[in-house]
Parts: structure tokens; sequence; C-alpha cells
């Protein structure tokens, strides 16, 4: 009983995305009305310049954030783990970890507020775009990546660091040739994380876009919202397959070496 | 010596760095939706007056309390809350429901196998949350799989499908489909702990296996249930996606009314108030009993 109900849950995690992918292929020109096979849609799809664009623009936010994202979460990850306690750090540790819990709508109102607020004092960011778009990202991946790492610092062996503390080498020294090497597979997989996390937001950039910098996701929501149609769903089934490929290979580099540290 | 002592500036200023960002990036612009919610509307851009005003050299502040005086005395705001409540707590209870005997055959699984089923749990977790409620948009459809499927083993008459989108239903699916890991996880986490030889102990002792399960199983793995149901409700009771792209149109969810009140009535401060009431009844208790629950964690090591 236990047993069916479990595996009648796989299934139903599956069912849905398979058919999606299989309406991509359909002929018809409605989404959910099975007419027969067809290819045609792909070929639509990579005629439709605006939603080009838009990927292009998906993913230079989704590299700059995830960049910018996994520089500040190695460091704060180091810094949480290897301190055991100093001045502010339930704070830190609480901004960490909170942008996980908070509802995204929430998170994105509130830097269009620091944002319009930032213009009138400072003048800057002058308007809403790319940068908006890429330090609200940044953010809020920052919490994913530095989760990723910090599991990673807490599991890895810290005699390691102090052994080599010991002999004389310099606090940097130790970091950048000691802990660094041992964690750059969680580093990579945190980047990976934070590229698809920001490739797949449609809620805070409803917020941080302004004209002319819409996003993938954005244009996929406003398309969904009022119907869904064959061509979306070969996009979508592209971005399944890409990004399915991706986790993979991420989750393999991860394994691979946790297992070559266990023996 | 210069050398060291700018080394060691740099050094402090690069740790300092994530810090710096956060504070600007995610704790100032929550201060600024604080102070927002006792703005008021104006016409023109930003559409609120500001709270904190230079004059003179003077320092000013406008106080408007209207906004949470409208929050308190519509009850639509209220109801809001109550239903978004109620929505994200049945929508919980479901995937506790599939969540756990997935969880369960996971732990029980044979050790090589874990690995492979736990994966198939995550890969579609991390593939896209946009288009699985995607994916369930396009089953709900009248004409779609899901009809279809029932209108041809004759569970429905034909030509007459059930209105699946746009309902409380297809909120419920779309909640249970996207956060089904968040469940499966930390219960999975909890269940793998379990001895068989616990179990053994049950049922040599006479227990039907049923008994085992409900007066050995769950009791046990309290601790999963608890962290599911949490990583569940908290994210859904705020959820703006799967109301706004499943749900009726008048549905009614915490997430969707402040979209609202940002987007059709640009009514900043109101947005304000709605997004300090989330974080203070339901966001804030999180963390805190999470804190909490560190805090056990350490002096159970120690």
């Amino acid at each position: 009983m236990l047993r069916a109900i479990g595996f009648l849950g796989f299934i139903f995690l599956y069912i849905p995305l398979i058919l999606l992918m299989a309406y991509s292929f359909n002929a018809g020109d409605r989404a959910s009305l099975w007419v027969g096979f067809s290819t045609k849609w792909y070929f639509v799809l990579f005629e439709n310049k605006e939603l080009l664009k838009a990927a292009g623009i998906s993913m230079r936010v989704a590299f700059f954030s995830a960049t910018i994202a996994t520089f500040l979460g190695v460091i704060a990850a180091f810094v949480l783990t290897r301190n055991k306690r100093f001045r502010g750090k339930v704070l830190i540790d609480g901004m960490v970890t909170s942008p996980l819990v908070m509802p995204e709508i929430i998170t994105g109102f509130s830097m269009l507020i620091l944002f319009i607020s930032m213009q009138k004092f400072i003048g800057w960011p002058a308007n809403r775009g790319m940068t908006t778009i890429i330090l609200a990202h940044s953010t809020f991946c920052m919490a994913y990546v530095t989760v990723i790492i910090r599991s990673r610092l807490v599991d890895m062996d810290s005699s390691l660091e102090e052994a080599a503390q010991d002999l004389g080498a310099h606090p940097i020294f130790v970091f950048f040739q000691v802990t660094l090497p041992v964690i750059s597979p969680a580093i990579v997989a945190g980047w990976l994380l934070a590229f698809t996390l920001s490739l797949d937001d449609a809620v805070i950039v409803q917020f941080t876009s302004g004209a002319g910098s819409t996003t993938l996701p954005a244009k996929i929501y406003s398309q969904v919202r009022q119907g869904v149609t064959p061509e979306y769903n070969a996009l979508a089934t592209l971005i399944i397959v890409i990004v399915g490929i991706a986790i993979i290979t991420a989750m393999q580099i991860m394994n691979r070496t946790q297992r070559m540290h266990h023996v | 010596m210069i050398n060291r002592i700018a080394s060691f500036v740099g050094v402090r200023g690069v740790i300092a760095l994530p810090m710096i960002w956060l504070l600007v990036f995610f704790l100032l612009p929550f201060i600024f939706v604080f102070v927002l919610s006792f703005s008021t509307i104006r016409n023109g851009m930003p559409p609120y007056e500001p709270v904190v005003n230079f004059k003179d050299s003077f320092l000013q502040l406008n106080i408007h309390l209207s906004s949470w005086e409208r929050f308190f005395e519509n009850p639509i705001y209220i109801g809001t809350f109550l239903s978004s409540a109620k929505t994200a707590f049945i929508a919980t209870f479901l995937t506790l429901l599939i969540g756990f005997p997935m969880a369960y055959v996971i732990a029980r699984a044979p050790e090589a196998r874990r690995h492979l089923l736990l994966m198939l749990v995550i890969l579609p977790f991390w593939t896209s949350f946009l288009l699985r409620v995607y994916a369930i948009k396009t089953i709900l459809y009248n004409q779609g799989p899901v009809n279809q499927f029932l209108m041809k083993i004759g569970i429905l008459e034909v030509n007459s499908p059930i209105q699946f989108l746009n309902t409380d239903f297809a909120v419920y699916l779309g909640i249970v489909y996207t956060y089904l890991p968040f469940m499966i996880l930390p219960l999975y986490a909890n269940l793998v702990k379990l001895e068989e030889s616990v179990l053994e102990a049950s049922s040599d002792l006479g227990a039907k296996p049923f008994w085992t399960f409900w007066q050995v199983v769950i009791p046990l793995s309290y601790p999963g249930i608890i962290a599911g149901c949490m990583l569940v409700f908290i994210p859904a009771v705020g959820e703006f996606v799967i109301p706004d792209l499943l749900g009726a149109t008048d549905t009614k969810m915490i997430g969707k009314t402040i979209y609202v009140e940002y987007f059709n009535n640009r009514d900043y401060p109101m947005a304000s108030v709605l997004s300090v009431v989330v974080l203070i009844v339901f966001v804030a208790p999180f963390l805190m009993m999470r804190k909490w629950q560190d805090k056990l964690a350490e002096v159970n090591d120690a």
C-alpha cells in the first residue's frame, strides 16, 4: 500500500513534465488538443526574434548574478564556518539564510523600493534594467550558494588548514592553496545552481526590470498567463533538457569528489 | 610592514564585502518597506508621499497611519490572510500524504538505489519552478490530457469535461506538485536513520504492519514531519505564481493581493503594510523556530 503510493508519487512527479514536452511536438496550434506529430514549432521558435533577445538578456543576467553570488557566497560561508563567535554573527547568519524563506513577491517589492530610494538619494541606478535585475538576483542567489558551500566547509576536515597554518603558512595562502581546492566542486555546483535560479525567476524581475530588459521567464510568464501555445512548449522543452543536463553534471561532480574524500 | 598592514586591511575589506552587500541589498530594503507602510498614496512618481524629508536643513517625519487603519478596518485584508493560511495548510497536508510514502520508499530501498531515487526527486525540483507550474496548466485544460483520459476510460461523459483550471483544486495541485521535494528531503533524512531492528521488535511483539507504522514509524519521524511541513507551508502561504496562473481570478492569496496593490492599484504603502504583516506573522516565527532548533542541536551535541 505504502509502496504503491510511493511509486505513484514518482510517476506524478514526471507525468506533467513529460506531457508538457510531448505537446511541443503537436501539429495543431493549441497546446492541449493533440492533432498529430510535428516539429514545426521548433522552427517557429527559432524565428521569434523577441524571444531570442530575451533569452540573450537572461543568459547575461544569470551569468553575472551567479558569478557575483558565488564570490560573495564563498566569503560569507568561510567567515561563518571558520570563526566561532564574533560580533554580529547572529545578524549575518540570519541575513544569509532568510532569503531562502522570503516570499519572492516581498523580495521583489522591497528591491523596487530600495532602487527608487537609491535613485532619489544618490542618483544610482538611474533607471531599472539589467543592472538592477543583477543586483536583486545576486542577493537571493547568494543565500543558496552560501548554504551549499557552508555544508561542504563543515564536512571538510579542518586539520588540513590547521596543519598548513602550523607550518607557518599565511592565512590567505592557506585559503587559496588548501581550502579553495577542496571546496571547488561545491563552488562549481553553487554557481550552476545560482545560474539556474536566476534563469528561472519570473517574479522578482517583474519589479526590477525596466523597458527593454525583459528576461525570458518574464516573457514566458506573461504568455502563460494568457494561455499556452505549442511554441512555448517547445521553448520549455529546450530549457528543461539543457538545465537538466547541467544539473545532472553538477550532481555528478559533487558526488564524485565526495566519494573521493571518503576513501 | 606597510605591506602587511595593507594586506590586513585588504583582507578585512574582502571579508566585510558580503556583509555590506547584505546590509544594503537585503536589510535596508525591508527597513524602507517598513517606513513606507507609514506613507500615503499620491499622484506622481514615486506614487507615495515621502516619510522622511529634508526641509530647510531640518529632518521632517510625515507619518500616516491611514494604510494600517485600512488594513485593520477592511475585512478583506484579514480575510485574505486567513484564506492564504487555509490554502497553504490544506496543500501542506496533501503534500505530506504523498511525500511521506515516497520518502519511506526511498529510505527503505537498497542503498545502491537510494541515490538514484533521491536524484529523481531533486531533478525536477531544480529544473524550473515556472515550467512545472506551466506543466500543470497544460494538463488541466478542458481539452487537456487529464480530461481526455477521464473521458476515454468512461469516468466522464464525452464532451463534458470538468473545469479544473482556475479552481482551488488547481492551486492545491500546483503547490503539492512544486513543493513535494521540500517535504520528501527532510522526511527522508529522518526515516533513513530509522533502525530496521525497531520495526522487527515491534512485529516480533505481535504488532501488525499497519500498527507498527502508526505507532512506531510515525512518532519517530515527527522531527522530519515538522521540518517538511514548515518548508512547504512557509513558501506556499506567500505564493504568487501558482494562484496567479492556476487559481480563479478572485483567489484570495496574500502574495497575489500584494501584487495587485502594487501593480493594479499602485498603492505602494498598502503593499508595504501587507509585506510587513507577512514577515511578522509567517516568516519571523519560522526563523526563530530554526534558531531554537539549532540551539537544541548544540545542546544535544555537547
